[in-house]
């Protein structure tokens, strides 16, 4: 009996994971789907370009600077015991460029604007703002989903690009300023080894953390629970969802491109 | 204009609605009235299709609501009006915006035009100059008027009301109340009405329905409600709490 009961409730669980799965493809889809039905809404995309983009500039500049910094100090005094600390430019640029510069630009944005926009959709949902729209024989979807979807995939490579740049710098200014590498060996170390494939790649990522962050945040904002504790349980399995996806989608496309 | 034949819903094994059949006249004004969580709710969510019934129909100018999908449902909630019980107002947007944006959605109107009909409305309600202000800068009475408005703005042929007065002063509900009349009076739409207002909303409307236990259990115009001898309805009206009706 006991063993009867487990396997029910295991295939109960695992139809429910199914469902949502499902649901969740297909709400993507549909968000998608109206990036190309006109009437677009150019002014909404902007909202949100300046939402998720502009205001995450400073937090995206500030860890950016600092976890160049930091791998310019870990790879130089390890790099030091095989006698290669020249090669801590290259350390930095690739690390940053590949891993982890979409990684965290990803995990920092979910953190800033993915909780607020899953709070933002939830709210409008309890408060029946969505249910509003829907009334008016609107869709909710294409007004709230597809204009923050578009826009991620928009500034999610540029903040990715922005994380980079400014982490090549923090780690120019520990390697050269505090360690004592010259900025020739800095530089030139990293032209050499760092190609235009590394770029595209560290590109792709971020542009695939922009639609997973927005369409898992939006998601769960979307289908909320009840009430205040509903919209917080969204908000936090947004952010936990968002964060372990980056994870699994950044193993899968390393390896793919690898 | 409006026919529910059959209605059953019911959430997770709990039935909320067991057969509801009601007909609503055109340009009536009816009330529907009934126990807190008695599915009041839950069927003017399904008379604009925002749930889908387990079974019935639900006959808006002779198409079933239950039976509509993509444009033609939305052709039919365009002849609706919705004034949901927080107003839900877009935050984001101001007053004006907020009046504008089925306006600017679904017409093609032009700005002047828009203008005009925004500012009627605003009129008809009774605010003015609050064009500029967010829904968190305005009182809830306010909030319910501004949403009224923008009910009304598209003049549609039926406007819902989810209890337009929840949480409203009696001064402002009686305000509230009179607006409802004057604008069924002035734009002639067909109105639904869930109620808790007892015993006002004998003033307000032409007829009431009274929702318990899943099925309209009597239905008529406010003088054969007040004088029913249903058991149900009299306890229901004097707020007695010995009757039928049991509170946990």
């Amino acid at each position: 009996m006991i063993i009867v009961r487990l396997i029910r409730a295991m295939g109960s669980r695992t139809l429910t994971i199914v469902r949502t799965m499902g649901d969740m493809f297909i709400f993507l889809l549909h968000a998608l789907l109206h990036i190309f039905i006109p009437p677009f809404k150019h002014r909404l995309l902007l909202r949100e370009i300046r939402f998720i983009g502009t205001r995450s500039m400073t937090v995206i500049i500030l860890m950016g600077s600092f976890t160049g910094m930091v791998i310019a100090l870990q790879s130089f005094y390890t790099l030091r015991k095989v006698g290669s600390e020249a090669l801590v430019g290259p350390a930095v640029a690739l690390s940053l460029i590949r891993e982890l510069g979409p990684v965290l630009s990803a995990l920092t944005v979910t953190g800033r604007a993915g909780s607020a926009l899953s709070a933002e959709i939830g709210i409008m949902r309890i408060t029946e703002q969505i249910d509003a729209l829907t009334s008016m024989a609107l869709n909710p979807i294409r007004y709230l989903i597809t204009p923050k979807i578009v826009a991620a995939i928009i500034v999610f490579p540029l903040l990715t690009s922005l994380y980079d740049v400014i982490g090549i710098f923090g780690g120019y200014l520990v390697s050269v300023k505090l360690l004592g590498i010259t900025a020739g060996t800095y530089f030139s170390q990293m032209k050499q080894f760092v190609d235009m494939q590394d770029v595209t790649i560290g590109l792709y990522k971020s542009l695939s953390f922009g639609v997973i962050v927005l369409w898992t945040c939006c998601y769960k904002g979307f289908y909320t629970g009840y009430g205040a504790e509903g919209v917080s349980k969204a908000t936090t399995e947004a952010v936990v969802m968002s964060s372990v996806l980056i994870i699994i989608w950044d193993y899968f496309i390393g390896s793919l491109f690898l | 204009m409006i026919k529910i034949v059959g209605l059953e819903k019911s959430f997770n094994n709990q039935t909320v609605l067991r057969g509801v059949n009601l007909n609503i006249s055109d340009k009536e004004l009816l009330a529907i009235i009934g126990e807190s969580g008695g599915g009041k709710s839950v069927l003017l969510r399904l008379l604009i299709g925002l749930i889908k019934p387990d079974k019935g129909k639900i006959i808006v100018e002779g198409e079933d609501v239950a039976e509509l999908r993509g444009r033609a449902l939305h052709t039919i909630r365009d002849k609706f009006g919705v004034v949901f019980q927080g107003g839900a107002l877009f935050d984001s947007m101001t007053v004006y915006e907020n009046i504008s944006f089925p306006l600017k959605e679904k017409t093609k109107l032009n700005d002047a035009e828009i203008d005009q009909r925004v500012e009627r409305a605003l009129e008809d309600v009774g605010l003015k100059g609050i064009e500029t202000k967010y829904p968190a800068e305005i009182s809830g009475g306010m909030k319910k008027r501004v949403a009224l408005a923008r009910a009304l703005v598209t003049e549609p042929k039926i406007v819902l009301f989810d209890e337009p007065t929840t949480g409203l002063d009696p001064i402002i509900l009686h305000s509230i109340h009179k607006l409802i009349v004057d604008t069924h009076r002035k734009y002639g739409f067909t109105g639904v009405m869930i109620s808790h207002d007892i015993p006002e909303i004998f003033d307000v409307v032409d007829r009431i329905a009274f929702l318990y236990k899943g099925v309209i259990e009597v239905e008529g115009t406010p003088d054969e409600i007040k004088t029913s001898s249903d058991p149900v309805v009299r306890q229901f009206i004097t707020g007695g709490l010995k009757g039928p009706i049991q509170t946990s």
